[in-house]
């Protein structure tokens, strides 16, 4: 009989998913499952959901679930963890969500060390309420709030999270991966895994930024999402590992030393 | 356990330990900070956790956390900071998480002043947040009040699934007291076991998903009915109220008050008693569900009706829904941190009953 060589990891449910066509939650979504399922966590992990594109990971995610108001995930995901320090927390949460009106519980959520994980992603622009301007937006990236273009004189510079979080002194994983080839999705799980590894074995707060597209929102194909993706943004938000909790080295490094800033 | 002289705000931290509470999560604002302070160091002591939250945002969103774990949780706050926490409120009530919320009301609105006030009851009773919910609200007068409603409250709300608030005028949080906590007690109600708890999932159990989003209007009218039945069967089952004065017969005046303000009344009444006029007081515990019935016997047999509360009529809007007939109420309010005095009091009620007290209509 022949042998399935690639099937459903565990803890992904057996549905289909609201996303569109080509967006790159899926990907990660999966990225996430194989790891809690290679780690073997599927059964002590709860997740925490934001609002945005994303708000219905619930019910994608084989395990148990919060689903929390807009930016309170890290907020959430530090109740769980506390209450229960034996389980493996980790919230998925847009840039809208994290980057705007989360900011402060990101940050302190990373600043007390808590240990959870943050899957951040970040497709610089707001998909669900229907493609408005992001704190991650491009300049010069049009969006329906920003219609000529992200003006920087006005709405400042797109913010690097992984930079800004790792600037903290409380020990994390703090890194960005990307996912527009086989290659970077292949990266960003080991980030992924590090991520997770690091929570359980209970040494400190992790985020892993990953680069998504939202090719509806950006009014275009999927395929050319991904190069728009790997010209506009790689440049800006360089891919890398932050910071690690054993200390000291906050360097970047970059799977594509070209692509730096 | 023998009485022992306590502060409001340790009295009701120290109940909320005795009530099981695991974890609190809360942010500095006056005039409660002795509920998070005492907790900081009690709560380690007995393998719970304390956290000093980066807002109001943050603790109520972990509380939503916590909660969800099936843990006994709590945090406290004062007015502004309650308004900072409504969105998080109102995602515990539709995700139906039980939950213990302190409200040590102080003056308003904006920054106000940090003394005591009244001012939030239609924010706990009518407008916590968005959304049709309701939360359980329980106004003690005295500090051995405040820590037993502390402790029916984790039972209350882990039986209705449901928020739960105690609500002090600043008095209750700063007051010092003798507190009694019996260590007999046992929980005011049936509790099953927390089967819905997000703990992990083994399989051997549907999945747990704490959430309060229901994209389907069908699906979400049938949550907002399931809820509607939990507020009806609270308002069958858990109105509390106490009455003060004569039991039979005509009342000239007829009280009502809540919280320290009918503290203040009783010694009114018991004043104008000795000078032979008959008043009554009727003091609702519960603000939510709220004692409609009761209020509209007693003022069956009152000739007069005094609302007094420390806000610019608040609670005096149950008080004519409780009547339902249009009738004149006299009004007594002191405002932005001061205190209605037992002289005031007795000085209305002579006004009152020399028709030189100007009353009140609703609508
Ligand atoms: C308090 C509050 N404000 C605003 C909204 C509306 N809202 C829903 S999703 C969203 C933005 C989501 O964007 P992002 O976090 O980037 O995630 P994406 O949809 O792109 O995955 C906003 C503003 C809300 N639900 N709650
Ligand atoms: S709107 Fe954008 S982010 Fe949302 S599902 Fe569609 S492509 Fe993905």
């Amino acid at each position: 009989m022949a042998e399935p060589v690639f099937i459903r990891p565990e803890s992904l449910s057996d549905v289909s998913t609201h996303y569109c066509p080509g967006c790159t939650h899926g990907i990660f979504h999966r990225l996430v499952a194989e790891v809690l399922d290679e780690l073997g966590l599927r059964e002590r992990t709860v997740g925490v959901a934001p609002v945005g594109c994303s708000v219905l990971a619930y019910n994608y995610f084989d395990c148990d679930f919060h689903e929390a108001a807009h930016g309170r995930a890290p907020a959430v995901a530090t109740g769980i963890k506390r209450a229960r320090p034996d389980l493996i927390v980790f919230s998925y949460q847009g840039d809208g969500d994290l980057a705007s009106i989360g900011m402060a519980e990101i940050v302190h959520c990373a600043n007390r060390g808590e240990k959870v994980t943050v899957v951040f992603i970040n497709n610089a622009i707001y998909g669900m309420t229907g493609g408005q301007m992001a704190p991650t937006t491009m300049p010069g990236q049009v969006a329906t709030t920003c219609q000529m273009g992200r003006d920087v004189e006005l709405a400042g510079y797109p913010i690097r999270m992984a930079e800004l979080i790792s600037t903290l002194k409380t020990p994390a994983f703090i890194a960005r991966a990307s996912g527009h080839t086989p290659l970077h999705a292949v990266n960003a799980k080991e980030m992924l895994r590090r991520a997770f590894r690091y929570q359980a074995e209970g040494r400190c707060f992790s985020m892993v930024e990953l680069l998504s597209t939202c090719p509806t929102n950006w009014g275009m194909p999927p395929a050319e999402a991904m190069k728009w993706l790997e010209k506009n943004m790689l440049p800006y938000y360089p891919l890398g590992v932050f910071k690690t909790p054993d200390g000291g080295d906050r360097a970047p490094h970059p799977i594509q030393p070209d692509g730096r800033d | 356990m023998a009485k022992k002289l306590m502060k409001g705000s340790e009295a009701i931290a120290e109940a909320a330990v005795q009530a099981g509470c695991h974890l609190f999560f809360g942010y500095p604002i006056t005039p409660q900070n002795e509920i998070p302070e005492y907790l900081s160091s009690r709560l380690p002591q007995v393998g719970g956790t304390f956290v000093q939250a980066e807002s109001e945002v943050a603790s109520i969103n972990m509380l939503y956390g916590a909660a969800g774990t099936g843990e006994r949780v709590m945090t406290s706050s004062s007015s502004p900071g309650i308004s900072l926490m409504a969105e998080g409120i109102s995602y515990i009530a539709g995700a139906e998480l039980p939950v213990v919320l302190v409200n040590i009301m102080r003056a308003g609105p904006g920054l106000g002043g940090i003394l005591p006030s009244q001012s939030d009851y239609f924010q706990t009773t009518k407008g916590l947040a968005h959304g049709d919910f309701r939360v359980l609200a329980l106004a003690p007068w005295s500090i051995q009040e405040a820590a037993d409603l502390i402790q029916d409250a984790f039972d209350l709300a882990d039986y209705y699934r449901n928020p739960v608030m105690v609500v002090g005028d600043g008095l209750i949080g700063q007051m010092m007291e003798p507190v009694e906590f019996r260590e007999d007690r046992r929980p005011i109600k049936e509790l099953p076991p927390k089967t819905w708890a997000s703990t992990g999932w083994k399989k051997d159990r549907p999945k747990a998903i704490i959430n309060s989003l229901f994209l389907d209007p069908e699906e979400l009218e049938r949550h907002n009915f399931k809820l509607k039945a939990k507020y009806d069967e609270m308002e069958r089952e858990e109105i509390r109220f106490a009455y003060y004065g004569p039991e039979e017969g005509e009342l000239d005046v007829l009280i009502i008050a809540y919280g320290t303000v009918a503290r203040v009344g009783l010694t009114a009444l018991e004043e104008l008693g000795e000078q032979g006029i008959r008043v009554g007081m009727i003091r609702p515990i519960t603000l939510f569900p709220f004692p409609y019935e009761a209020i509209r016997n007693a003022a069956d047999r009152a000739k007069h009706i005094l609302v007094t509360e420390l806000s610019t009529g608040q609670m005096i809007e149950d008080v004519h829904l409780a009547l339902r007939d249009g009738r004149p109420l006299h009004f007594h309010c002191r405002l932005g941190g001061m205190l209605i005095s037992p002289e005031e009091v007795i000085d209305k009620v002579h006004e009152i009953l020399e028709g030189r007290s100007e009353e009140i209509r609703h609508g």
